[in-house]
Protein backbone atom coordinates (compact mmCIF):
# COMPACT_ATOMS: atom_id res chain seq x y z
CA UNK A 1 0.00 0.00 0.00
CA UNK A 2 3.02 2.48 -0.42
CA UNK A 3 0.98 4.36 -3.23
CA UNK A 4 0.22 7.59 -2.58
CA UNK A 5 -3.54 7.65 -2.51
CA UNK A 6 -4.64 11.26 -3.00
CA UNK A 7 -2.43 10.81 -6.60
CA UNK A 8 -4.37 7.73 -7.45
CA UNK A 9 -7.74 9.60 -6.44
CA UNK A 10 -6.76 12.54 -8.66
CA UNK A 11 -6.12 10.18 -11.50
CA UNK A 12 -9.36 8.06 -11.32
CA UNK A 13 -11.02 11.61 -10.97
CA UNK A 14 -9.45 12.83 -13.82
CA UNK A 15 -10.57 9.82 -16.23
CA UNK A 16 -13.98 10.07 -14.73
CA UNK A 17 -14.24 13.50 -16.08
CA UNK A 18 -12.63 14.29 -19.22
CA UNK A 19 -11.12 10.90 -20.53
CA UNK A 20 -6.92 11.09 -19.95
CA UNK A 21 -5.27 12.21 -22.97
CA UNK A 22 -2.67 10.93 -24.83
CA UNK A 23 -0.56 11.76 -27.64
CA UNK A 24 -0.95 8.49 -29.16
CA UNK A 25 -4.78 8.97 -29.76
CA UNK A 26 -4.29 12.72 -30.55
CA UNK A 27 -1.67 11.77 -33.41
CA UNK A 28 -3.97 8.64 -34.38
CA UNK A 29 -7.50 10.73 -34.34
CA UNK A 30 -4.82 13.49 -36.63
CA UNK A 31 -3.95 11.00 -39.18
CA UNK A 32 -7.55 9.22 -38.99
CA UNK A 33 -9.33 12.72 -39.32
CA UNK A 34 -6.70 14.01 -42.51
CA UNK A 35 -7.13 11.25 -44.12
CA UNK A 36 -10.77 11.76 -44.32
CA UNK A 37 -10.37 15.49 -45.24
CA UNK A 38 -8.16 14.53 -48.36
CA UNK A 39 -9.84 11.70 -49.90
CA UNK A 40 -13.31 14.18 -50.05
CA UNK A 41 -11.35 17.38 -51.47
CA UNK A 42 -9.70 14.46 -53.93
CA UNK A 43 -13.11 13.10 -55.30
CA UNK A 44 -14.43 16.16 -55.87
CA UNK A 45 -11.15 18.14 -57.17
CA UNK A 46 -9.95 15.47 -59.62
CA UNK A 47 -13.91 14.42 -60.82
CA UNK A 48 -12.69 11.22 -59.84
CA UNK A 49 -16.16 9.53 -59.05
CA UNK A 50 -18.31 10.81 -62.10
CA UNK A 51 -21.49 9.64 -61.22
CA UNK A 52 -23.01 12.94 -58.81
CA UNK A 53 -25.48 10.15 -56.40
CA UNK A 54 -22.30 8.07 -56.05
CA UNK A 55 -20.23 10.91 -55.21
CA UNK A 56 -22.72 12.44 -52.68
CA UNK A 57 -22.82 9.82 -51.01
CA UNK A 58 -19.53 8.64 -50.05
CA UNK A 59 -18.83 12.23 -49.05
CA UNK A 60 -21.59 12.29 -46.53
CA UNK A 61 -20.14 8.95 -45.35
CA UNK A 62 -16.56 10.19 -44.91
CA UNK A 63 -18.21 13.20 -43.22
CA UNK A 64 -19.97 11.17 -40.75
CA UNK A 65 -16.83 9.03 -40.55
CA UNK A 66 -14.32 12.21 -39.47
CA UNK A 67 -17.19 13.11 -37.26
CA UNK A 68 -16.65 10.06 -35.22
CA UNK A 69 -13.04 10.09 -35.43
CA UNK A 70 -13.24 13.83 -34.09
CA UNK A 71 -15.85 12.99 -31.36
CA UNK A 72 -13.66 10.05 -30.23
CA UNK A 73 -10.38 11.10 -30.00
CA UNK A 74 -10.37 14.93 -29.90
CA UNK A 75 -13.69 15.33 -27.77
CA UNK A 76 -12.89 12.23 -25.57
CA UNK A 77 -16.81 11.47 -25.88
CA UNK A 78 -17.35 7.72 -24.47
CA UNK A 79 -19.71 5.75 -22.20
CA UNK A 80 -17.13 6.63 -19.20
CA UNK A 81 -16.83 9.69 -19.09
CA UNK A 82 -19.02 11.91 -16.83
CA UNK A 83 -20.83 8.33 -16.02
CA UNK A 84 -22.43 8.67 -19.80
CA UNK A 85 -23.71 11.72 -19.58
CA UNK A 86 -21.66 13.54 -22.23
CA UNK A 87 -22.47 10.84 -24.40
CA UNK A 88 -26.49 10.49 -24.00
CA UNK A 89 -26.33 14.48 -24.61
CA UNK A 90 -24.36 13.76 -27.84
CA UNK A 91 -26.82 10.87 -29.39
CA UNK A 92 -29.83 13.07 -28.14
CA UNK A 93 -28.10 16.31 -30.36
CA UNK A 94 -27.62 14.24 -32.92
CA UNK A 95 -31.34 12.69 -32.86
CA UNK A 96 -32.65 16.48 -33.01
CA UNK A 97 -29.61 17.45 -35.75
CA UNK A 98 -31.27 14.75 -37.66
CA UNK A 99 -35.07 15.31 -37.10
CA UNK A 100 -33.94 19.15 -37.94
CA UNK A 101 -31.86 19.04 -40.96
CA UNK A 102 -33.69 16.13 -43.00
CA UNK A 103 -37.07 17.16 -41.76
CA UNK A 104 -37.01 20.52 -43.07
CA UNK A 105 -35.20 19.91 -46.26
CA UNK A 106 -38.57 16.98 -46.56
CA UNK A 107 -40.96 19.13 -45.91
CA UNK A 108 -39.94 22.52 -48.24
CA UNK A 109 -38.67 20.11 -51.10
CA UNK A 110 -42.43 18.85 -51.51
CA UNK A 111 -44.03 22.30 -50.29
CA UNK A 112 -41.56 23.46 -53.30
CA UNK A 113 -42.54 20.94 -55.95
CA UNK A 114 -46.41 20.35 -54.84
CA UNK A 115 -47.45 24.03 -54.26
CA UNK A 116 -45.71 26.16 -57.57
CA UNK A 117 -47.95 29.11 -58.75
CA UNK A 118 -50.64 28.09 -60.83
CA UNK A 119 -51.22 24.51 -59.15
CA UNK A 120 -53.10 25.67 -56.05
CA UNK A 121 -56.37 26.72 -58.40
CA UNK A 122 -55.27 29.97 -57.95
CA UNK A 123 -58.28 32.06 -59.65
CA UNK A 124 -56.40 34.84 -60.96
CA UNK A 125 -53.94 32.00 -63.27
CA UNK A 126 -57.31 30.77 -64.89
CA UNK A 127 -58.84 34.13 -65.21
CA UNK A 128 -59.53 34.42 -69.73
CA UNK B 1 -11.35 19.59 28.04
CA UNK B 2 -12.80 22.39 26.13
CA UNK B 3 -16.26 21.54 24.17
CA UNK B 4 -15.28 22.65 20.96
CA UNK B 5 -11.69 21.93 19.62
CA UNK B 6 -12.24 24.55 16.66
CA UNK B 7 -12.42 27.36 19.56
CA UNK B 8 -8.80 28.18 19.51
CA UNK B 9 -8.24 31.03 22.02
CA UNK B 10 -11.42 33.01 22.28
CA UNK B 11 -11.59 33.25 18.53
CA UNK B 12 -13.43 30.43 16.54
CA UNK B 13 -11.58 29.11 13.70
CA UNK B 14 -13.54 28.35 10.19
CA UNK B 15 -12.57 25.53 7.77
CA UNK B 16 -12.97 26.68 4.06
CA UNK B 17 -13.17 23.24 2.60
CA UNK B 18 -14.18 24.21 -0.76
CA UNK B 19 -11.52 26.28 -1.57
CA UNK B 20 -13.57 28.30 -3.11
CA UNK B 21 -13.19 26.48 -6.61
CA UNK B 22 -15.95 25.38 -8.64
CA UNK B 23 -16.54 21.58 -9.08
CA UNK B 24 -15.08 21.34 -12.48
CA UNK B 25 -16.82 18.03 -13.43
CA UNK B 26 -19.79 19.85 -13.12
CA UNK B 27 -18.39 22.96 -15.17
CA UNK B 28 -17.47 20.48 -17.85
CA UNK B 29 -20.63 18.75 -18.48
CA UNK B 30 -22.48 22.01 -18.55
CA UNK B 31 -20.11 23.49 -20.75
CA UNK B 32 -20.79 20.20 -22.99
CA UNK B 33 -24.61 20.96 -23.01
CA UNK B 34 -23.66 24.71 -23.82
CA UNK B 35 -22.02 22.80 -26.98
CA UNK B 36 -24.84 20.40 -27.52
CA UNK B 37 -27.08 24.07 -27.96
CA UNK B 38 -24.65 25.62 -29.89
CA UNK B 39 -24.40 22.39 -32.21
CA UNK B 40 -28.91 23.25 -32.77
CA UNK B 41 -27.91 26.59 -33.39
CA UNK B 42 -25.95 25.31 -36.17
CA UNK B 43 -28.47 22.49 -37.22
CA UNK B 44 -30.83 24.96 -37.63
CA UNK B 45 -28.42 27.06 -40.21
CA UNK B 46 -27.52 23.86 -42.00
CA UNK B 47 -31.61 23.19 -42.03
CA UNK B 48 -31.69 26.53 -43.83
CA UNK B 49 -28.77 26.04 -45.97
CA UNK B 50 -30.43 22.91 -47.12
CA UNK B 51 -33.44 24.21 -47.46
CA UNK B 52 -32.21 27.10 -50.07
CA UNK B 53 -29.41 25.65 -51.54
CA UNK B 54 -30.45 26.17 -54.56
CA UNK B 55 -32.48 29.26 -54.68
CA UNK B 56 -30.46 31.20 -56.73
CA UNK B 57 -32.45 33.92 -57.65
CA UNK B 58 -30.49 33.85 -61.16
CA UNK B 59 -27.32 34.65 -59.33
CA UNK B 60 -24.18 32.81 -58.85
CA UNK B 61 -24.39 28.95 -58.22
CA UNK B 62 -21.54 27.80 -55.34
CA UNK B 63 -19.67 26.06 -58.82
CA UNK B 64 -19.28 29.34 -60.19
CA UNK B 65 -18.22 31.20 -57.06
CA UNK B 66 -16.14 29.07 -55.05
CA UNK B 67 -12.48 28.25 -54.83
CA UNK B 68 -11.75 24.47 -53.91
CA UNK B 69 -7.89 25.05 -53.58
CA UNK B 70 -8.82 28.26 -50.75
CA UNK B 71 -11.12 25.92 -49.00
CA UNK B 72 -8.60 23.14 -48.69
CA UNK B 73 -5.79 25.41 -47.39
CA UNK B 74 -8.09 26.53 -44.88
CA UNK B 75 -9.66 22.85 -43.83
CA UNK B 76 -5.95 22.09 -43.66
CA UNK B 77 -5.38 24.90 -41.33
CA UNK B 78 -8.23 24.12 -38.70
CA UNK B 79 -7.22 20.72 -38.36
CA UNK B 80 -3.81 21.23 -37.67
CA UNK B 81 -5.09 23.61 -35.31
CA UNK B 82 -6.77 20.55 -33.47
CA UNK B 83 -3.58 18.86 -33.06
CA UNK B 84 -1.91 21.71 -31.89
CA UNK B 85 -4.87 22.60 -28.98
CA UNK B 86 -4.62 18.88 -28.55
CA UNK B 87 -0.75 19.04 -27.68
CA UNK B 88 -1.37 22.04 -25.40
CA UNK B 89 -3.88 19.97 -24.06
CA UNK B 90 -1.17 16.84 -23.51
CA UNK B 91 1.30 19.50 -22.13
CA UNK B 92 -1.21 20.80 -19.02
CA UNK B 93 -2.48 17.04 -18.49
CA UNK B 94 1.70 16.26 -17.55
CA UNK B 95 1.98 20.16 -16.20
CA UNK B 96 4.59 21.70 -18.16
CA UNK B 97 3.59 25.38 -18.22
CA UNK B 98 5.82 26.94 -21.25
CA UNK B 99 4.63 24.05 -23.66
CA UNK B 100 1.09 24.56 -22.81
CA UNK B 101 1.34 28.09 -23.61
CA UNK B 102 3.51 27.67 -27.12
CA UNK B 103 1.28 25.54 -28.24
CA UNK B 104 -1.77 27.68 -27.67
CA UNK B 105 -0.10 30.64 -29.13
CA UNK B 106 0.24 28.30 -32.52
CA UNK B 107 -3.34 27.25 -32.11
CA UNK B 108 -4.67 31.18 -31.73
CA UNK B 109 -2.62 31.97 -34.53
CA UNK B 110 -3.41 28.67 -37.26
CA UNK B 111 -7.08 30.27 -35.86
CA UNK B 112 -6.61 33.57 -36.61
CA UNK B 113 -5.06 32.32 -40.19
CA UNK B 114 -8.36 30.47 -40.80
CA UNK B 115 -10.50 34.01 -40.05
CA UNK B 116 -7.94 35.69 -42.31
CA UNK B 117 -8.35 33.67 -45.41
CA UNK B 118 -12.28 33.26 -44.47
CA UNK B 119 -12.73 36.82 -44.38
CA UNK B 120 -10.71 36.93 -48.02
CA UNK B 121 -12.65 34.66 -49.50
CA UNK B 122 -16.00 36.73 -48.11
CA UNK B 123 -14.24 40.03 -49.69
CA UNK B 124 -13.73 38.62 -53.12
CA UNK B 125 -17.38 37.81 -53.24
CA UNK B 126 -18.49 40.28 -51.85
CA UNK B 127 -16.30 42.50 -54.67
CA UNK B 128 -17.70 40.01 -57.28
CA UNK B 129 -21.04 41.36 -56.46
CA UNK B 130 -22.12 37.83 -54.57
CA UNK B 131 -23.61 39.72 -51.49
CA UNK B 132 -25.58 38.28 -48.56
CA UNK B 133 -28.56 39.97 -50.72
CA UNK B 134 -27.83 38.61 -53.78
CA UNK B 135 -29.83 35.74 -53.29
CA UNK B 136 -31.63 33.21 -50.75
CA UNK B 137 -28.51 30.46 -50.96
CA UNK B 138 -25.60 33.46 -50.45
CA UNK B 139 -27.82 34.72 -47.66
CA UNK B 140 -27.56 31.40 -45.71
CA UNK B 141 -24.08 30.64 -47.15
CA UNK B 142 -23.06 33.66 -45.06
CA UNK B 143 -25.32 33.11 -42.06
CA UNK B 144 -24.04 29.70 -42.08
CA UNK B 145 -20.02 30.41 -42.92
CA UNK B 146 -20.18 33.68 -41.32
CA UNK B 147 -21.44 32.16 -37.83
CA UNK B 148 -18.63 29.87 -37.49
CA UNK B 149 -15.81 32.05 -38.24
CA UNK B 150 -17.53 34.42 -35.43
CA UNK B 151 -16.87 31.14 -33.27
CA UNK B 152 -13.14 30.85 -34.42
CA UNK B 153 -13.29 34.67 -34.11
CA UNK B 154 -14.14 34.12 -30.28
CA UNK B 155 -11.99 31.16 -30.04
CA UNK B 156 -8.89 33.21 -30.72
CA UNK B 157 -10.27 35.98 -28.29
CA UNK B 158 -10.60 33.11 -25.87
CA UNK B 159 -6.86 31.43 -26.38
CA UNK B 160 -5.53 35.31 -25.86
CA UNK B 161 -7.37 35.65 -22.30
CA UNK B 162 -6.40 32.14 -21.07
CA UNK B 163 -2.39 33.29 -21.80
CA UNK B 164 -2.68 36.14 -19.88
CA UNK B 165 -4.06 33.81 -17.49
CA UNK B 166 -1.37 31.18 -17.60
CA UNK B 167 1.12 34.12 -17.49
CA UNK B 168 -0.45 35.45 -14.24
CA UNK B 169 -1.06 32.08 -12.34
CA UNK B 170 0.39 29.27 -14.29
CA UNK B 171 -1.23 25.99 -14.21
CA UNK B 172 -3.98 27.03 -11.45
CA UNK B 173 -6.59 23.90 -11.15
CA UNK B 174 -9.40 26.87 -12.24
CA UNK B 175 -7.24 27.64 -15.87
CA UNK B 176 -7.00 24.03 -16.01
CA UNK B 177 -11.06 23.77 -16.00
CA UNK B 178 -11.08 26.76 -18.21
CA UNK B 179 -8.73 25.12 -20.58
CA UNK B 180 -10.21 21.93 -20.98
CA UNK B 181 -13.91 23.79 -21.44
CA UNK B 182 -11.52 25.80 -24.80
CA UNK B 183 -10.29 22.82 -26.13
CA UNK B 184 -13.80 20.96 -26.23
CA UNK B 185 -14.76 24.12 -28.02
CA UNK B 186 -12.01 24.63 -30.39
CA UNK B 187 -12.63 20.98 -31.29
CA UNK B 188 -16.44 21.40 -31.77
CA UNK B 189 -15.76 24.21 -33.92
CA UNK B 190 -13.98 21.87 -36.21
CA UNK B 191 -16.75 19.30 -36.11
CA UNK B 192 -19.12 21.85 -37.46
CA UNK B 193 -15.98 22.80 -39.93
CA UNK B 194 -16.52 19.10 -41.38
CA UNK B 195 -19.97 19.61 -41.86
CA UNK B 196 -19.24 23.00 -43.42
CA UNK B 197 -16.68 21.53 -45.58
CA UNK B 198 -18.64 18.61 -47.10
CA UNK B 199 -22.07 20.04 -47.31
CA UNK B 200 -21.65 23.63 -48.76
CA UNK B 201 -18.30 23.44 -50.49
CA UNK B 202 -17.78 19.84 -51.88
CA UNK B 203 -21.70 19.28 -52.29
CA UNK B 204 -22.44 22.32 -53.85
CA UNK B 205 -19.49 22.23 -56.28
CA UNK B 206 -20.15 18.45 -57.00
Amino acid sequence: MGANPQAAHDQAHDSGETGHFTLRTYLAGFAAAAALTVVPFWIVMTGAITNTAVASAVLVALAIAQILVHTAAFLHVNARVQGGWTLIAYVFTVVLLLITISGSVWIMYHLNTNMMPGMMGDPMSQAP
Amino acid sequence: MTTSPEVAGDRPVFYQIEEGTVHAGGTLLGFWIYLMSDALLFASMFATFGVLSSSFAGGPTPRELFDLGLVAVNTAILLVSALTCGLAMISLQSGRLAATRWWLVATALLGAAFVGVELREFGELIAEGATPQRSGYLSAFFTLVGTHGLHVTFGVLWIGVMLVQLGQRGLHPDNRRRLLCLSMFWHFLDVIWIGVFTFVYLLGVL
